[in-house]
């Protein structure tokens, strides 16, 4: 039996603790894919870009999409998917190594990365409270609960519906206005931690752990969504809702806000300028073919939008269909009711008829019953379009609890939402934690695992202000506008300052020494004139938007009348809107100014520096 | 004169039973809703199952256990199904207060709902209220026990790698200095063969061992 012992000269003047630490890489390409598809195909793509495909014009928007996806979404995934790889740096190094003055930019990256943990994880804890009481019969949004004397139901229950009183009362508990921020809810309260939890599970071990999670939350929301599209295109009714979804408004073209709205929608969903991508690529073999990945990725991203599109378009058309039906059958028994009619006499076709013969042979009766007659309207049904956690915690739950075996379809639709966010989520810590365990500072300090830790309770303790009952309403502010601005700033930046900072043919030689392909002509044209033109004008039209709307407005719920009314902010919530977009902004010229003088106090210094 | 007394009476009771009157209740049946094609028509058998069974409600009340079918007034029956009814006291000039009427019928609902294959929805008695079933509260909500489940296998899942994490510092820790004093011991790759160390073999040079038989003599030439 032989025992090779081999040991390997190691530098012997060096002793172990100096010993260079390899960055910890992917294990296959396809960790690296799946890690890109399972950040960038998230929460959006399910719950804006249906609700922006139906106000633009259905079919129509897929064009303004198309070209925003070609002109825009791919270049500038493709640059930081480079630099990241280039520099094999979380986003503070990398931007650091481009331009000493830039590292701000890595900073403003981290900031808002820490500021999207900080609520969107909240999602994630609301999906694992609706996954818990998917498990009853009947689901508990299905049916109003009873009043006191158990003679009627609650009576903020119905004058709303049953999902959206589960919603706002049963979820978040929400108080009337943001002024009034009540006590810290418990229930949504331990949601939250597990959710950080499994997170923290998730992180623990960085790209070990994190690569073998993302083959789960890339791929099992497609098998959900497949499922889901079979139930979907088989329900009563969903043919309405597929067509006038598909139905090209081409008017909708001439419409600049179609175009603006396929441009952000593009830019966001990606999620490019929060460093994640940048995190991700870092831990790349230097010699990947990052271009592929990157139109891979931005082509993956894009028809998981359609694909999530057609299946909500089903989900409507059928929610729409039954709720005309019931519309229908309402008035109908009103009119069999008043006027002693036959029962099952009056059906849907001869409605209008037997109405305009009860108008001319019983005037007046009719007359006082004809107020009561609502106009029932499939368009108008169709028409009522909701985006974000509306169209995902309201309209989708009432849309299953009508569906057979629903407790069914209710597992596997909040099971698909939390994959689709915690994908997400993996992308936004590692955004945070990649330039932290990358500072040597900290990193002697602390293990891996003691890093991921503390952030994820630092997040987790900021995140129960979002469990209050105002809670709601902070996670709107957040949501609006801790990313907007700043992200179109952030990216505008590192295009300039890739392209004529750092020079775009110092990059390409970059690029063609790393990866072993040259740069197309596409390429460089993209960064060097559209994308930055585009993300300026973008960024003008947010401001001027926000300068001419003045005061800033948000919903707030009535429980009297049971329903959403519209309030204005008060004081203290624009300055903490106001602190958020300054807080990420200002990092980038700051940091620049910082550098600046650090540098020249140096240079005045006599000791030389390496 | 019987025949007038009889007029009277007739014409009394007919006042009795009233659209609107006092202590009258509207009936209204979804026969056709509920049952669709197995539907039954409407007649005056039916009628009298009717009678009998608020004749039958009425006699659970204290008092008025002496209430018979004929007590029972039906009036204006439209096509809808809808009637209205009122039940008299056994001199039959008079009535029954709606209180009491109310409260037999909500006792008796579900008999009541079952003798016609109906329930509270296309069985409707106006101003009388239903009684809703109160919801079935399990003692735990189920929530919890499901997320008191997977916050468990969550927390143990993360102990666990956490701790193999810590096992594998300790032992790159004690790696390197283990093998720090080894290189100090041999610096050349070292074979060992049952437990020999191969080194002197070949410092040997140029000798060969006899107690190796060469593959060549070993096998006769072709």
């Amino acid at each position: 039996m032989r025992l090779e012992i081999k040991k390997r000269a190691r530098g012997r003047g060096v002793g172990p603790g100096a010993m260079e630490k390899t960055r910890p890489l992917w294990a296959t390409p396809l960790q690296f894919v799946f890690a890109c598809i399972s950040y960038a195909v998230g929460l959006g793509n399910v719950w804006r870009f249906p609700y922006l495909c139906q106000m633009h014009g259905g079919g129509s928007f897929l064009v303004p999409y198309v070209v925003m996806l070609v002109v825009e979404g791919m270049p500038l995934l493709y640059l930081e998917l480079a630099v990241g790889q280039r520099t094999r740096q979380g986003s503070i190094g990398a931007w650091r190594a481009v331009s000493p003055y830039l590292s701000g930019v890595g900073v403003a990256s981290v900031v808002v990365s820490f500021f999207l943990c900080t609520y969107y994880n909240v999602i994630n804890a609301w999906a694992f409270w609706y996954l818990f009481h998917s498990f009853q019969d009947p689901l508990p949004w299905s049916v109003c609960p009873l009043n006191g004397n158990r003679t009627g139901y609650i009576e903020e229950c119905e004058k709303a519906s049953s999902t959206q009183y589960f919603w706002y009362r049963k979820t978040l508990n929400i108080s009337p206005s943001i002024q009034e921020s009540g006590a810290v809810q418990w229930e949504p309260a331990l949601c939250l931690v597990l959710a950080w939890l499994v997170v923290y599970l998730c992180i623990l071990r960085g790209t070990e752990s994190t690569g073998k999670v993302v083959y789960f939350t890339a791929l099992l929301p497609y098998c959900v969504l497949i499922i889901y599209l079979v139930r979907g295109l088989t329900l009563h009714g969903a043919t309405n809702g597929l067509v006038y979804m598909f139905t090209p408004k081409m008017e909708q073209l001439a419409n600049p806000k179609a175009w603006i709205n396929a441009a952000t929608q593009i830019f966001f969903s990606l999620g490019l300028g929060f460093g994640s991508l940048i995190a991700f690529a870092s831990y790349n073999e230097p010699s990947n073919n990052c271009q592929k990945h990157a139109i891979i990725v931005s082509i993956i991203n894009s028809s998981t939008s359609i694909f999530a599109s057609i299946v909500t378009f089903s989900i409507y058309g059928f929610k729409a269909t039954f709720n005309y039906e019931s519309c229908l059958n309402k008035v109908i028994l009103l009119l069999t009711n008043s006027f002693d009619l036959e029962d099952g006499f009056l059906t849907a076709n001869n409605l209008e008829q037997v109405k305009d013969y009860l108008a001319s042979a019983y005037p007046s009766k009719y007359s006082e019953v004809f107020p009561q007659i609502k106009n029932c309207s499939l368009e108008s049904e169709l028409e009522t379009a909701v985006q974000g956690t509306g169209l995902a915690f309201i309209v989708y739950t009432e849309a299953i609890k009508n569906m057979k075996v629903s407790q069914l379809w209710s597992v596997l639709y909040f099971f698909m939402l939390l994959l689709l966010g915690i994908g997400s989520m993996l992308g936004n810590t590692a955004a945070i934690l990649t330039p932290l365990t990358d500072s040597k500072v900290i990193s002697s300090y602390l293990p891996k695992e003691a890093i991921s830790g503390l952030v994820c309770l630092a997040n987790c303790a900021i995140g129960m202000l979002f469990t209050m009952e105002a809670g709601s309403y902070w996670f709107d502010i957040f949501n609006d506008y801790a990313a907007t601005l700043s992200l179109l700033l952030i990216v505008l930046v590192e295009t300039v300052a890739v392209c004529y900072l750092y020079g775009l043919s110092r990059f390409e030689s970059d690029l063609k020494a790393m990866t072993g392909h040259a740069l197309n002509w596409y390429w460089k044209a993209m960064w060097g004139g559209v994308s930055p033109l585009l993300i300026i004008s973008l960024f003008i039209f947010y401001l001027s938007d926000y300068i001419i709307t003045g005061t800033l407005q948000y919903q707030a719920w009535d429980a009297a009348q049971g329903q959403l009314v519209t309030k204005d902010y008060p004081p203290h919530a624009l300055a903490v809107i106001g602190l958020l977009v300054a807080s990420s902004t200002m990092c980038i010229p700051l940091v620049a100014l910082g550098t600046l003088i650090t540098r020249r106090l140096r240079r005045g210094d006599p000791a030389p520096v390496a | 004169m019987l025949w007038l007394l009889f007029f009277l009476v007739t014409a009394i009771r007919a006042d009795l039973c009233q659209p609107d009157a006092e202590n009258a209740f509207k009936v209204r049946l979804s026969i056709r809703t509920a049952l669709g094609d197995k539907a039954y028509a409407w007649d005056t058998n039916e009628e009298y199952l009717f009678k009998a069974m608020v004749a039958f409600s009425m006699r659970k009340v204290p008092n008025r256990e002496t209430t018979e079918i004929s007590h029972v007034l039906l009036c204006n029956v439209t096509q809808r199904v809808s009637f209205w009814f009122v039940v008299t006291d056994p001199s039959r000039n008079h009535t029954l207060p709606a209180v009491e009427v109310q409260s037999a019928i909500r006792m008796n609902r579900n008999r009541i709902n079952n003798a016609f294959f109906l329930n509270d929805q296309t069985l409707e008695f106006l101003r009388i209220p239903s009684t809703l079933a109160p919801p079935t509260d399990p003692s735990v909500p189920i929530w919890i026990i499901i997320f008191g489940v997977i916050f468990c296998i969550v927390l143990v899942a993360t102990m666990l790698l956490i701790l193999s994490g810590i096992q594998q510092h300790r032992r790159k820790n004690k790696g390197p200095s283990e093998m720090e004093d080894i290189e100090d011991k041999c610096e050349n790759v070292i074979t060992i063969e049952n437990g020999i160390p191969c080194d002197p073999l070949d410092m040997k040079g140029g000798h060969i061992n006899d107690a190796f038989v060469t593959e060549d003599e070993r096998l006769t030439p072709l």
